[in-house]
This record gives C-alpha cells, sequence and structure tokens, in this order.
C-alpha cells in the first residue's frame, strides 16, 4: 500500500474539477498508455485577460495521477497563462504534502498536460522532450533515463562516478546492481565495453566496465627464453612448491624435460598417495603460471624408455 | 465478513487458520528444542516435524515423506530446485520455463541467462494464457536441464498441463520441476504417480504462516543443496528447522486436504456468481485467463480504460481487498507480465483486477462485492479521458511519453 498523503487521498477520493469542459480554449492531451496514465487537461482562458477562468481534467490512471490532476486544476484557476507557466511538477507534488518517489512521473504528467494545453491555447506546436524509465534509486527519485543520460552525455564507467553525477545510489545503497545493469546496457550499446561474452561467467561488473588497464606490457611478445633460462625457471618453481608439499610428508624432484613434456618424481608420503594425481595437477599449474606457456607435467614412470 | 472487511486476495496471502495457530503455540514457549539436540527437548520437536513432513506428504500423495524438504517459502524453493538441477548436470546450458512465470523463476532465470550464460526458452501463451506445446516441445533437448512451469498461474488462475509437461521433459532427459505455490490445496495431487521431479509450495497460500514453503524432491533424482551447513532436512537444506512454522504447515496441510472438496464446489460457486454477477452489471470488461481451465477461487476481470490500482483504492474504501496487475499498484512501469504475455491491450491490462477467494469466504461477502463494483467502475470511467457519455471513445489521442 501506498503512503499517500491525506490531501493525496482528499483529491483523489473527491477530485476538484473532474469531467470535460465544453467551452475549453485551451488542451492539453498527454500520457503514456504503458505505464497506464493519460491526462486531458481543458482550460478555459479569457482572450483578454489571459487568466485562466476555469479548468477541468480526464484522468486515466492511478490514485496519485488522478490527485495530481484534481490539485493541478486548483492551482491554476484564476492565474494568468503567463504565472501558470511557471508552475512545476515539484509545485504540483509539494500542494498535494509529497508524493511516493515511484510516483513522482504522476506530477510531472500534470506540469506537462499544463505546458500542453498552453501551447494549444497560443497556436503552438507542443513536442514532449521528456522520457521516463524504471525508478531506480528511490531515495533520489532517479530513474534509468536519467542515469542513461548522464552515463551517455558525460562518457560514465563506473558506479561512482554515476553517484557522483546523478546522486542515484548514494543514500541507502541497495539500487546499485541495479545502477550496474544500466551503465553496462549504456557501454555495451556505446561499445565501451569490450565484448561482454569475452568475461569469464560471473565476473561481469564494475571491474569489466572500467577501461581496461594497461597490462603490464607482459604480453607484448615475451622474449622467448633460451634452453637454459627455461629450464632455471622450471627449477626455482619447483623449489618454491617443495615446501608446501614437504609439509604433508612428501617431496618432489625434477628429473627430465622434454619439450612440453616435464617428468617429476613424487616421493616420500606422496608415492602411492590418492592424491598425488592433484599434486600432479598443482605442480602443472605452478610451471604453466612461471613459464606463461602451456606444459604437462607428468610421472617420472612415465619417461620413454631409453631416453 | 470479518471486522477488517472482506478478503478477496487469497493469491496473495492467507489469513493463518486459528487451528494452525494452536498447533504452533507451544512450539515457542514449551516445545522449544532443537530437534538435532540428544536431550529431551528436542526429541518432542522431532516428532512434532516428522509428524508434518506427513501431512505435506499426504496432500501431495507423495511416495515417501521424505521427498519432503522445508524451507523458507516458494521462492526458496524455486531457487533451490533450479539451481540444484543446474548443479547436478553442469554439462547441460539450457533451462526451459514460460513468460508467465512467477519473479522467483523468471528473474532468476533472466539473472542465469545475463551473467552465467545459460540459455533460457521463455515458452509463450495464447490469448487465454495456455502454453504454446508445440514451442514447448520444440525448446526440449539434450541440452535442457531443467524445465520450470508453473502448475497454476497466479494472476489468472490458468492451470497448466502439468502431467503433459513432465512426460515430455522426461522423455527428453531433463528434470522436472513445477512452481505449485498456488495449485497445492486447490488441485488433487498423485506424485507418486506423477513424473514431476520436484515442486515449492508455499505455507503462506494455504493458511499457514509466511516464510515456510517445502520442496518436493522425488526420490533417486540428483539434487545439490543451496544452503549448505548442518545436517537438517537429510542436508538437502541447511539450517535450524523452523518448527513453529514446519507444524503450521503440516497442520494447514491436513485441513487443506480436508477442504479440498470446499474450494472445488462452494468457493468456485461462489467464484462464479461474483464473475457472472460483474460482468452483467458493468459494461467494457472482460474475464483474463481460460475461464474453463482454472483455480477454482481466482477470477481475473480487466476493466477497460480506468486503472487498477484506481480501482483497489476505491474498493478499500469499501472494506474490501483484491490486487491488480497494473504498472502502478507495483510501482514498475509496465503493466504485468502476464497480462502482457496474453496480448491483452495496455487499456485494459491496467485495469485487470483479480479477486481470489479462499474457504473462508461468504456468500454474504461475495453479494456485498457485486453490490459495490459497478458503482466504483462507473465512478472512475467519469474521471477517464478514454471513456464519454457510457462508452469508449475514440478522440482522446494524447501525446506519448
Amino acid at each position: 500500500m501506498w503512503n499517500y498523503t491525506d490531501k493525496v487521498k482528499e483529491h483523489f477520493f473527491n477530485p476538484k474539477n473532474a469531467g470535460a469542459l465544453d467551452e475549453a480554449n485551451a488542451v492539453g492531451e498527454v500520457g503514456s498508455i504503458t505505464c497506464g496514465d493519460a491526462l486531458k487537461l481543458m482550460m478555459k482562458v479569457n482572450p483578454d485577460t489571459q487568466v485562466i477562468e476555469e479548468a477541468k481534467f480526464q484522468t486515466f490512471g492511478c490514485g496519485s495521477a488522478i490527485a495530481s490532476s484534481s490539485a493541478l486544476t486548483e492551482m491554476i484557476i484564476g492565474k494568468t497563462v503567463d504565472e501558470a507557466l511557471v508552475v512545476t511538477n515539484r509545485d504540483i507534488a509539494e500542494y498535494l504534502g509529497g508524493l511516493p518517489p515511484e510516483k513522482m512521473h504522476c506530477s510531472v504528467m500534470g506540469a506537462e498536460a499544463l505546458r500542453a494545453a498552453i501551447a494549444n491555447y497560443k497556436g503552438e506546436e507542443w513536442v514532449d522532450d521528456h522520457e521516463e524509465g524504471e525508478l531506480v534509486c528511490k531515495c533520489f527519485g532517479i530513474d534509468a533515463a536519467m542515469i542513461e543520460r548522464a552515463v551517455t552525455v558525460n562518457n560514465l564507467t563506473t558506479l561512482e562516478e554515476v553517484t557522483h553525477y546523478t546522486k542515484a545510489g548514494g543514500s541507502c545503497q541497495t539500487c546499485h546492481e541495479k545502477i550496474e545493469e544500466v551503465l553496462e546496457a549504456v557501454l555495451a550499446k556505446t561499445g565501451a565495453l569490450d565484448k561482454p561474452k569475452a568475461h569469464p561467467p560471473g565476473t561481469v561488473g564494475l571491474d569489466a566496465i572500467k577501461p581496461l588497464a594497461p597490462k603490464a606490457e607482459a604480453p607484448a611478445a615475451p622474449a622467448k627464453l633460451t634452453n637454459v633460462q627455461r629450464m632455471q625457471k622450471i627449477m626455482v618453481a619447483i623449489e618454491e612448491l617443495r615446501p608446501q608439499i614437504q609439509r604433508d610428508g612428501g617431496d618432489v624432484e625434477l628429473v627430465d624435460i622434454d619439450g612440453k613434456d616435464i617428468y617429476v618424481r613424487l616421493t616420500g608420503a606422496c608415492s602411492g598417495c590418492s592424491q598425488s594425481a592433484g599434486t600432479m595437477m598443482g605442480v602443472q599449474a605452478k610451471l604453466v603460471e612461471a613459464l606463461g606457456e602451456f606444459v604437462r607435467v607428468k610421472p617420472a614412470s612415465l619417461l620413454p624408455a631409453g631416453a | 465478513m470479518t471486522e477488517q472487511g472482506i478478503y478477496l486476495d487469497n493469491n496473495a496471502t492467507t489469513r493463518v487458520d486459528p487451528e494452525v495457530l494452536a498447533e504452533m503455540l507451544p512450539l515457542f514457549t514449551e516445545h522449544f528444542g532443537n530437534p538435532s539436540s540428544m536431550h529431551g527437548f528436542g526429541a518432542a520437536v522431532g516428532g512434532k516435524i516428522e509428524w508434518a513432513r506427513k501431512q505435506v506428504q499426504a496432500l501431495l500423495g507423495a511416495a515417501h515423506d521424505s521427498e519432503i524438504v522445508f524451507t523458507s517459502g516458494g521462492t526458496e524453493s524455486d531457487n533451490t530446485a533450479i539451481l540444484s538441477a543446474l548443479e547436478a548436470y553442469p554439462k547441460k546450458r539450457s533451462i526451459v520455463t514460460s513468460v508467465v512465470e512467477h519473479p522467483a523463476v523468471l528473474s532468476l532465470c533472466e539473472y542465469l541467462e545475463k551473467k552465467r550464460g545459460y540459455t533460457v526458452h521463455r515458452i509463450g501463451v495464447d490469448g487465454q494464457g495456455n502454453l504454446d506445446m508445440d514451442a514447448y516441445k520444440a525448446a526440449l533437448g539434450p541440452d535442457v536441464a531443467i524445465v520450470s512451469i508453473m502448475w497454476a498461474n497466479n494472476e489468472t488462475g490458468t492451470i497448466f498441463p502439468i502431467e503433459e509437461l513432465a512426460t515430455l521433459a522426461k522423455a527428453a532427459g531433463a528434470v522436472f520441476h513445477t512452481d505449485a505455490v498456488q495449485a497445492v490445496g486447490k488441485i488433487p495431487m498423485k506424485l507418486a504417480d506423477s513424473a514431476v521431479d520436484m515442486l515449492s509450495l508455499s505455507g503462506h497460500k494455504l493458511h499457514a504462516p509466511k516464510g515456510i514453503g517445502a520442496l518436493y524432491v522425488k526420490r533417486g533424482l540428483r539434487f545439490r543443496p543451496m544452503l549448505r551447513g548442518g545436517h537438517q532436512e537429510r542436508s538437502r537444506r541447511a539450517g535450524t528447522e523452523n518448527a513453529p512454522g514446519i507444524v503450521g504447515l503440516g497442520a494447514a496441510a491436513q485441513l487443506a486436504l480436508l477442504h479440498m472438496t470446499d474450494e472445488n464446489t462452494r468457493v468456485k460457486a461462489l467464484r462464479d456468481k461474483l464473475e457472472k454477477a460483474i460482468l452483467a452489471a458493468v459494461p467494457a470488461c472482460f474475464v483474463t485467463g481460460n475461464p474453463a481451465n482454472r483455480l477454482p477461487n481466482t477470477c481475473n476481470i480487466a476493466f477497460e480504460y480506468i486503472e487498477g490500482e484506481a480501482i483497489l483504492l476505491l474498493l478499500n474504501e469499501h472494506g474490501i481487498a483484491a490486487s491488480s496487475g497494473s504498472a502502478c499498484t507495483s510501482g514498475s512501469l509496465e503493466p504485468s507480465h502476464v497480462m502482457r504475455a496474453m496480448g491483452v491491450p495496455y487499456t485494459a491490462a491496467h485495469g485487470a483486477t483479480r479477486f481470489s477467494l479462499s474457504r473462508e469466504t461468504t456468500e454474504a461477502e461475495i453479494d456485498r462485492v457485486i453490490e459495490v463494483v459497478p458503482g466504483i467502475i462507473a465512478k472512475l470511467r467519469s474521471l477517464s479521458p478514454y471513456w464519454s457519455q457510457g462508452g469508449a471513445t475514440k478522440e482522446f489521442a494524447p501525446v506519448y511519453s
């Protein structure tokens, strides 16, 4: 249940100025049918004094949409057209003692209908320039469309930047996942996000969105190791592993290197241990990492005969 | 008619039956022990939990009581079922579900699709909410780990042919799960003879309290727990048992079995009376879903050219509680995904109003609702720009944002 103020309830249950106004000379029709709001504002403006003498509305919408429409008519009757133009959606919301953040768009619709009606009176073309998206940040009433605009216009790439520019996510912080989703969607569209599919599952987050940090030069064609350098690297890596294996009562020793095949011998508690396959995998992972190339670690027992 | 008014929102939640509450109360202060404990305090509770498990087993017609795993509710059961199947069959990368599922299934599937790289097949429905069987058959294949399709829809009450769907899924080698949160207690079930592998149910939809539910897991099905920890629920759902909730669910299951006939005769007749009277008295409205194949307690009427939240607020003024699929009631910008999936036009989808009865609903209450509804609809239509002099107007064409 929404937390409506008494003023909202009063204007919903007993709306003022509801219905059609046949002698209207200023009519504004706005709305969004997907969102479920539509408003027809009809005003009778005195051509001599420019005063809005009568105003009526018809609204398709929720409680706060009807209350906003009713409030709007009350606020503008007796004003001149120019005075009425100053009325903003915030004024409508304030008149009603406030609206829930999800419902602020109802007041926006009221303000737009007013501008549309005045344009109609002046014989001008009125173009709706506001767009609206799903409400993301309830604390500050920021919707997805506003975040999208901020991200696009300012080339934002991180959640923190979005918060700095829009305030979204700055208070209770529960909407951070949603902000990230909007951010990812925009960046994916603009191509700033490097093929989202390339990330391993589950890691597409803020880190992925940030411009790629220069990758420490390393992958830039590593100079090919000489056979001696390569052998030394393998020996160092195995030496680093030994204390760990020794703690479990075992040991590992390098037996031979044959291109991509590296033969080791597991001894002590390792020999015959059911976990030895796992240990071999660990040795292999360590060597692959140290060498930057794929190698296979095999038990010395598999050394080709006569080698 | 209770003091608080006329409650026709039983698909959202139900009142805890006083008999259920009476069964639960001793579990708070008297039998408060931990069923895992080795002393008498624990043993008494353990016995009550096993009693409750048997009641749920009976309601579902399950072959074994150990097939019932107590959870915190429908959402946890749905999440557990889907994630379990994906973990148990890691090489299969597809999920089949429907476009009208509850968010407990839809949001999870969307997440798995977006962040975990799964392929999700969402099967569409026709104008009455019936599943597109050809599309369903086409989606099944060796890559499908799990099919998750609801037994009955929460908004329209439309029932899906679960046994047929389950049999087809099994033939394709997929695990079959059904979110039966709305169906349990209203549709007789015999899971012992069924191809259904997993089934979710929620306590608070059948007069047990909130925060308790269950997942049926057929014996022999590969299962991986979502919550790991202690050995509770045979290590399928760790965490100290919600003993009062479990006993409440047991008592509620027993009562549901007892009242199943009443739901399908008296309650159904009240629902039909309400629906017929509203359709007769109010112009430009229609029933959504499949009237010939739906839950006995649910009726969803779309009132054209007016908006659901406004209807609910005015009903509330008369002490009547219902619910709506309009965008505004949920705080989202789109009306119900179920209404959109059925192709209900926006002007009607926003006015879709659900009346869901229970065994506690009386004829006097229904008569009162029948009396009040036409006036409310007329009042709102008098405010609507789409409506003039007793009919829809084509003239109104606002600038849409």
